[in-house]
């Protein structure tokens, strides 16, 4: 940052002795060490624990990798990466990861914003709406996946007894035992916990709206909905980009519903990206398949989230 | 990209009384606004409601009948669930993995995010960019590598170890909003402190994290929540069932006894209660000046 000063240019002098004591060198030095001796901590773990295994998970998908101690790892080349490629559960798992995407992310950021536009100050007992919303957030996935579960279970579930409702007689749908309605109830629990996230920072966005913006507008005798869409929409589309990117990356991950709900069956056609991954390296312990499968997704998604904010930054201009 | 200092989830609230015409003095373009609110409380609060009620129903009343308000409530449940299958045990555990990797990851963030905010030094924006990139990744695809790192480490089946990767994954995102907290704060307070012969960490300590401690409370919210309910990595790390943390326990819970509703939704409840509590005192926080992710 440009207006960052060097503030070591005031040193620290507590008595005149010592200051005179301190050589200029050795003093120079510390002006130069203390912001690498700030970082040291933190770039430690971070590169051991993030930075590292991002590196040997491209190096092990190179190999036909063998978990147990002693066993010999011979390199395959680039035949795990071609074997993703003719892997019908990879395109299974592919197809239904980008569904839960484009799904998921655009109904739970209009829902979030809507939220964030109906929940204003003024609304009495706002900050009791607002922390209704944003609870879900919280939760924990493995609950609340059981909680949907038990909602839509055959036997007794709550959903079952609303249908029953309006159909007349008893129904049994086994809603998480079936290919689509397993999805959509993976769907509608993850929008139903992730509309809290994008409703904050969409209330903060909105918030930071200047007021004269607004009223200027509306005393031109704009309707609301041109308001929205000429001065609310534009002044939120750097909210609109930082919550579409990670909600993105956020959905690319889906793992623990799936894994808990459906393990995703019945025969792999629930499977994501992530529970097949998952599968591959701790169930089949076929690890350089898995780590060739991950480092792709990397690939991907780390060059999506590059193009998106270079498009969206573009945009701004 | 700016981080508002405006309140945001707590704004102070419009006065109840005389706020206008119209019924209990609501005004009236509220009162569609209400409708609205109740509804988004119903939809957002509701699934979990109902699974308060479920805890408190008789266990034989739970599959094969639908119930909305158990008509003999009992605490048989939560005395089950407690008492049995460790499940204090794992309470506890997730209590000192949440707990530690708050504090260490707030602290290692404040020293980083100090020297981006307050330093010059060569290479200063390509570090702060090698550590947004891992942003753009999820986590969890670094789960293969980091199994046999941990592995090789001995850390596997290790609160420590765990600790230490839950620490690694919420680094860059505490450091990015740091970064930008601290930079609001005026250099002229630290320069005083400076002139009065005060080193780095005395002016971290007693001028910078009093300022930001609102946002520190705010951020370790967030921590503590990510650590708390992190299932995939714990799963894959822990493997003896002393060192589960909850969400590892409660699907294991689900495994043995396919047919213990009723505890495993009063186990459920125990382990919510914490996350909600933390974040509903750290909306107090919130209220006294602090938005996070008003990035426009």
């Amino acid at each position: 940052m440009s207006n960052s000063v060097n503030l070591e240019r005031h040193p620290a002098t507590k008595s005149p002795g010592a200051a005179s004591r301190r050589s200029t060198r050795g003093h120079r030095m510390r002006r130069f060490a203390t912001p690498y001796l700030l970082l040291v901590p933190a770039l430690l773990i971070y590169l051991t624990f993030t930075v590292y295994p991002i590196f040997r998970q491209f190096d092990m998908s190179f190999y036909n990798w063998h978990i147990f101690p002693g066993a010999a790892n011979p390199f395959m080349g680039w035949s795990n990466y071609t074997a993703i490629f003719h892997d019908p559960v990879v395109r299974t798992a592919s197809f239904n990861s980008f569904l839960f995407i484009v799904i998921t992310v655009p109904i739970q950021m209009a829902i979030g914003l809507f939220a964030a536009a109906v929940l204003t100050d003024h609304l009495p007992g706002s900050m009791f709406w607002r922390a209704a919303v944003y609870i879900p957030v919280v939760t924990s996935w493995v609950v609340v996946s059981w909680v949907f579960s038990y909602i839509f279970a055959s036997q007794g579930g709550l959903m079952n007894s609303i249908v029953g409702l309006f159909a007349g007689h008893t129904v049994s749908i086994d809603w998480t035992a079936q290919t689509w309605t397993a999805n959509a109830v993976i769907w509608i629990l993850s929008i139903w916990k992730g509309v809290g996230w994008s409703f904050i920072i969409f209330l903060a966005a909105l918030d930071g709206i200047p007021r004269q913006l607004l009223e200027s507008a509306r005393i031109d005798g704009a309707s609301e909905s041109r308001v929205w869409r000429h001065v609310v929409l534009p002044s939120i589309r750097g909210a609109v980009t930082f919550v579409t990117v990670l909600l993105v990356i956020g959905a690319a991950q889906v793992f623990t519903q799936i894994f808990e709900i459906t393990k995703g069956g019945p025969y792999n056609s629930t499977q994501s990206l992530m529970t097949y991954m998952y599968q591959q390296a701790f169930s089949n312990f076929a690890f350089g398949y898995a780590a060739a499968l991950a480092s792709l997704l990397a690939v991907v998604l780390f060059g999506f989230s590059a193009a998106e904010i270079r498009i969206l930054r573009q945009q701004d201009l | 990209m700016a981080i508002a200092t405006e309140p945001v989830l707590a704004k102070p609230e419009a006065p109840l009384k005389g706020s206008g015409p119209g019924l209990f003095g609501i005004k009236r373009r509220n009162r569609s606004r209400l409708v609205i609110a109740v509804l988004l409380a119903l939809f957002s609060l509701g699934p979990l409601l109902y699974m308060v009620s479920l805890s408190f129903q008789p266990n034989g009343g739970l599959l094969g009948a639908t119930v909305l308000i158990p008509t003999h409530p009992t605490v048989q449940n939560y005395v089950q669930a407690w008492t049995e299958n460790s499940f204090s045990r794992y309470f506890m555990n997730s209590l000192i993995v949440s707990i530690a990797t708050v504090i260490i990851t707030v602290i290692f963030a404040s020293l980083a995010a100090f020297a981006f905010a307050r330093y010059k030094f060569p290479m200063k924006e390509v570090i702060f960019y090698v550590f947004l990139a891992s942003l753009a990744v999820p986590n969890l695809l670094l789960l293969i590598p980091q199994f046999l790192l941990m592995d090789r480490l001995h850390l596997l089946d290790s609160l420590f170890g765990l600790i230490l990767l839950y620490v690694a994954s919420n680094l860059p995102f505490t450091i990015f909003l740091l970064r930008g907290f601290f930079e609001a704060i005026p250099k002229e307070y630290e320069e005083s402190f400076r002139m009065d012969g005060a080193g780095t960490l005395r002016v971290l300590v007693s001028l910078i994290v009093p300022l930001a401690l609102p946002a520190l409370a705010v951020v370790s919210m967030f921590i503590f929540s990510a650590a708390w309910d992190e299932f995939p990595v714990a799963l894959t790390m822990i493997n003896s069932g002393s060192h589960y943390t909850l969400p590892v326990g409660l699907a294991d819970f689900i495994g043995v006894h396919t047919v213990a509703w009723g505890p495993f939704f009063a186990a459920s409840v125990i382990a919510t209660v914490p996350v909600i509590v933390v974040f509903l005192i750290s909306l107090r926080w919130f209220r006294s000046g602090v938005s996070l992710g008003a990035i426009r």
